[in-house]
């Protein structure tokens, strides 16, 4: 009885992170083929994806080491949008448990599809199970296809224009921050955050728009006391559509 | 060193700092509430932002192109619920074809 439950957990489970997993790639292409773009070679961009692991963080220094930004402006947006694991980890650590080692080997999976299918699940032990096999699966398919995006794409501008990839990174970015569009404190931060980067643009360097944009947190204060976004926390695991 | 190798190191070390964090150090204790409201909204700027700035950013540039006609089919097909996949190939199908008509 207990065994044929678990089984059907473990197919359930399967069957969230395949898709998850699949999503990944064409993203990962996009980023290797951004990171060969920017002049990053084949090892520094299988390094931020083996390595850093965080998609839009990635994406972000990557975009501002190829419009000539500074290392400091590069390195501070990419790790000020992996502020997130620090939440993800609080989520996350209970189910985590092990040897301080192995809780540290684990928590290098941390991204937001390993969150999404780990905290989907009710039961520790599955929360466990879900973030592993999404977070290793990903790994794979996001390292292998970041290989993939730099070797196909490598030194061919036009041809990342001509198949509109670079609108792939915007409507990415954007299907990431859909689902949270749907609390009012975080679509008044998000709309905020957009209209102070979009008037920096002109008036700062590459990455300055960006790490401004965080100020846009400010305007979630100016909701109704009771909104408040703890609820926030349970949508993080809803965050890939 | 290159640039891009600095950016690299500096990324792997803070990040391997942040996502450990919580299951080293906190453990089954969570964030004051005050901190915790933060950081669940700074993904919502920070990703608002990036959305913007890789549309019309070019630069220090403001630039208006096939990718803003990208970014809108984007944000329909997000509206209509599509899966993930399908909204990246739309967007970057819609651009490509803005460039070829115009």
């Amino acid at each position: 009885m207990n065994d044929l439950d678990d089984a059907v957990r473990r197919r359930a489970i399967h069957r969230q992170a395949a898709s998850i997993i699949a999503a990944v790639a064409p993203f990962g292409i996009v980023f290797g083929a951004a990171a060969a773009t920017a002049g990053l070679s084949l090892l520094q961009a299988i390094g931020f994806s083996a390595l850093v692991f965080g998609g839009s963080s990635q994406f972000a220094a990557v975009e501002i080491l190829g419009d000539g930004g500074s290392v400091a402006s590069a390195a501070i947006a990419g790790l000020l949008l992996n502020v997130r694991s620090l939440a993800f980890g609080v989520i996350m650590a209970p189910a985590l448990f092990g040897a301080w080692w192995q809780r540290a080997a684990m928590s290098q999976l941390m991204i937001d599809e390993s969150i999404a299918v780990g905290a989907a699940q009710s039961e520790r032990r599955w929360r466990r199970y879900g973030y592993l096999v999404a977070g290793i699966g990903v790994f794979v398919v996001w390292n292998l296809t970041t290989i993939l995006g730099h070797v196909a794409f490598a030194g061919a501008g036009d041809l990342i224009t001509d198949l509109g990839l670079d609108a792939a990174g915007p409507a990415a970015f954007l299907a990431l921050l859909w689902p949270r569009l749907s609390s009012a404190p975080q679509r008044r931060t998000a709309i905020v955050g957009a209209l102070i980067a979009l008037v920096m643009i002109p008036f700062a360097p590459p990455g300055v728009p960006i790490l401004a944009a965080m100020l846009g947190v400010v305007a979630a204060r100016f909701g109704k006391p009771d909104e408040q976004p703890s609820d926030a926390l349970i949508d993080e695991s809803g965050i890939i559509p | 060193m290159s640039d891009s190798t600095i950016v690299l190191i500096v990324m792997t070390v803070g990040t391997f700092a942040l996502k450990s964090a919580g299951p080293l150090v906190l453990g089954d204790r969570s964030l004051p509430r005050r901190v915790q409201q933060v950081v669940d909204l700074l993904p919502a700027a920070l990703l608002a932002a990036l959305t913007i700035v890789s549309t019309v950013g070019d630069g220090r540039e403001i630039v208006i192109d096939a990718r803003l006609v990208g970014l809108v089919v984007a944000g329909s097909a997000l509206w209509r619920r599509l899966p993930f996949v399908v909204v990246i190939v739309v967007a970057s199908a819609a651009t490509a074809l803005t460039r070829l008509i115009s």
